[in-house]
């Protein structure tokens, strides 16, 4: 074992990237569902985004215009969601997971002349004084954009929803969609938006798999990355902050995991490999149960149909 | 009329209608495929479709191929061969190691259909099981890794301990450590067979602790892509030649070769030949194949690599010959002894000079 071989500063750097793709598709997902819809839809847009971003930026030469086309592809995507579960009133669980499907067969079509090619790099912020500060400038200042744009919105999203009118309504229609229908609200516009919302931010994780993490194109990239982030949105009990939180424990434990790993430490290397999930659980339930708040935190309408004349 | 009979109705209405018979009343024999990640994974499942389109090219339409890719190991992969035997196939190649035992049970309930599990070594009247003598390209891979290593130390993406990938840990280590006695092998088990992301941090991970070689065991070019981003470090096409990471940091690559094996199974279920065998195929009938050693590599080092590519394809070297002690320091094999089959096929243990434990 020789533990001194883990750079520290190279370890929080990648665990940044790592819990990236995850945290974007998450906070979008938590929006999605504080408006009361549930979309399971999350990895097919994820990987549609992943193929939109990479195909854009390859044929641009663009990073940022391919990442622009990711949030477009992933909210258009979504929006085939908001359509049938909004206005043709179909079943949520059912409809997201066909869009995981078709998701990923459509990326799978589109993608085919893609495989193998290298997207155009995306360049490192360098933030004056603070990228060139020994030890905390390689750890969290000598990133990518979309690593402090994920971070910027997190804390859009809780103030958002904590402070705002916007995030009152979009909570009240989450909560009692009929109150807020007699009160004269418009709740299928207002889910359509948080859908279309979540659609982009899903397409925006997928395009930073594919153009900075990995960074290629590949079938099937996402490989249950879509999960992973409904998961954490759960066990985040649908607060931004903790969202956070789930996604770099996760992000976090599975870079570590492989770095013990291959610095040969000596635990078996099934509990390395299940620990990422085991560890993003046992914390977010400890945190959610400690505050003492028995009610569940779920968006009271979450998953429900709602028809204005019922 | 009970459930069985409803389900053979069923399949030989499906058949019957599904089926475009011929004028001589003979159907075109269906074969069936079953992958465990996309087609377009440029690495394993990616051959074995390869495979498939020489199959339907030799055979034009006296055959109907049909495949399920991304098919997860276990309890799923029982339902994908249930409907493609039910949906008529002849025969049912399945691609993974993790659809042993799903194989065995569905093959019991299809007795007429013939089934082929690659890599297992589990068989059966309808099941016979093939693979590549992998192990062959992983010598070839360690002995250049033993000699581009500046570092000294070699990371080797793994994905689930099964004798097939400890065996290549073992032949990359043997012929890295003869040619470098100081080289360390550094040991990251992925638990997935496809996962660019993860395969990408894995690699990540060992480069940032000095690894400068990367020998991959999982199926995508992700470890190649997070190799390519720093500079001196080395790969290995998998499974697949990776051509597009040419000349570096893919260096060479392992090519597996189905298309002949396929067409000769398919032939055998025309012929009505067809019987229950065990084939373990290297170098020397193709089925292993080593790509291009690009010139990133120095000449002299890939004459030798190249050498020991032709001992071996010509029968006169095994990479597994003693003398070979087990990494608990007792004696495998004796000066000049081979090592059998059986025991390369279940080999549960590393060889001396390795650390770290095999996982269970």
């Amino acid at each position: 074992m020789d533990l001194s071989s883990i750079n520290p500063v190279l370890l929080v750097a990648s665990i940044m990237v790592a819990s990236t793709p995850v945290l974007l598709a998450a906070l979008g997902e938590l929006v999605v569902e504080k408006s009361g819809v549930l979309n399971l839809g999350v990895e097919g847009m994820m990987i549609t985004g992943a193929i939109c971003g990479f195909a854009i930026a390859v044929n641009t030469g663009s990073p940022f215009l391919g990442f622009v086309a990711a949030a477009v592809g992933g909210a258009i995507l979504s929006l085939i969601f908001g359509i049938l579960t909004q206005s043709l009133l179909s079943n949520q669980v059912a409809t997201g997971l066909a869009l995981t499907l078709f998701g990923l067969g459509f990326s799978a079509l589109v993608g085919q002349s893609y495989v193998g090619i290298r997207p155009p790099a995306t360049a490192r912020l360098d933030i004056p004084v603070l990228s060139d500060l020994p030890v905390v400038g390689g750890m969290f200042f000598n990133h990518d954009i979309m690593v402090y744009v994920s971070l910027a919105l997190v804390i859009a999203v809780w103030a958002v929803l904590k402070f705002t009118r916007v995030g009152l309504i979009l909570r009240a229609v989450g909560e009692n969609h009929d109150a807020a229908h007699a009160l004269g609200y418009k709740v299928v516009r207002v889910r359509l938006c948080a859908i279309m919302f979540g659609g982009a931010c899903a397409g925006l994780g997928g395009a930073y798999l594919s153009l900075i993490r990995v960074p290629q194109w590949t079938e099937g990239m996402t490989a249950g990355a879509g999960w992973i982030a409904l998961a954490i949105v759960v066990f985040g009990s649908w607060r931004a902050p903790r969202v956070l939180l789930g996604a770099y424990l996760f992000g976090g434990v599975t870079v570590l995991q492989l770095n013990l790993q291959a610095a040969g430490l000596a635990i078996p290397v099934e509990y390395l490999s299940m620990s990422p999930y085991l560890i993003t659980i046992a914390v977010l339930v400890v945190m959610s149960a400690s505050k003492g708040r028995v009610r569940a935190a779920a968006p009271a309408c979450l998953g429900r149909i709602f028809h204005a004349s019922t | 009329m009970n459930k069985r009979t409803l389900l053979k109705g069923a399949a030989a209405a499906f058949v019957l209608s599904a089926g475009a018979v011929f004028a001589d009343g003979h159907e075109p024999t269906k074969v069936g495929f079953v992958y465990v990640g996309p087609v377009g994974d440029g690495g394993w499942t990616y051959e074995h479709d390869q495979g498939r389109l020489a199959v339907e090219a030799e055979f034009g339409d006296k055959v109907e191929t049909v495949f399920q890719e991304s098919v997860p190991e276990g309890a799923d992969a029982e339902r994908v061969m249930t409907q493609m035997a039910l949906g008529g196939a002849d025969i049912i190649f399945t691609t993974s190691f993790g659809y042993m035992d799903p194989t065995i049970n569905v093959a019991k309930k299809f007795p007429e259909v013939k089934f082929e599990h690659a890599t297992g070594y589990k068989r059966a009247e309808n099941v016979s099981t093939y693979s590549a003598r992998f192990y062959e390209g992983r010598a070839v891979q360690g002995h250049i890794a033993g000699k581009m290593t500046k570092s000294n130390k070699i990371g080797y993406i793994a994905s689930f301990p099964i004798p097939e990938v400890i065996r290549g840990i073992n032949a990359a280590y043997i012929h890295a450590k003869r040619v470098n006695p100081d080289v360390e092998f550094n040991i990251v088990w992925a638990y997935t067979w496809f996962d660019p992301a993860k395969e990408a941090d894995a690699a990540t991970a060992l480069i940032e602790q000095g690894a400068d070689v990367i020998l991959q065991h999982t199926d995508s070019t992700a470890p190649l892509a997070a190799a390519e981003k720093v500079e001196g470090v080395i790969g290995f096409g998998q499974a697949s030649d990776m051509a597009e990471f040419k000349p570096s940091p893919r260096v060479s690559s392992i090519i597996d070769n189905w298309a002949p094996y396929y067409i000769d199974r398919v032939r055998a279920v025309m012929d009505g030949t067809w019987e229950s065998t065990d084939t373990w195929d290297g170098i020397a009938p193709g089925m292993v194949e080593i790509g291009e050693i690009t010139d990133a590599v120095p000449a002299d080092v890939k004459a030798e690599a190249e050498a020991l590519r032709d001992a071996m394809a010509a029968g006169e070297y095994h990479p597994f010959t003693g003398p070979l002690k087990k990494q608990d320091g007792s004696d495998w094999l004796a000066d000049g002894e081979v090592a059998d089959d059986g025991t390369l096929a279940g080999m549960n243990f590393y060889v001396e000079g390795l650390t770290g434990d095999i996982p269970n």
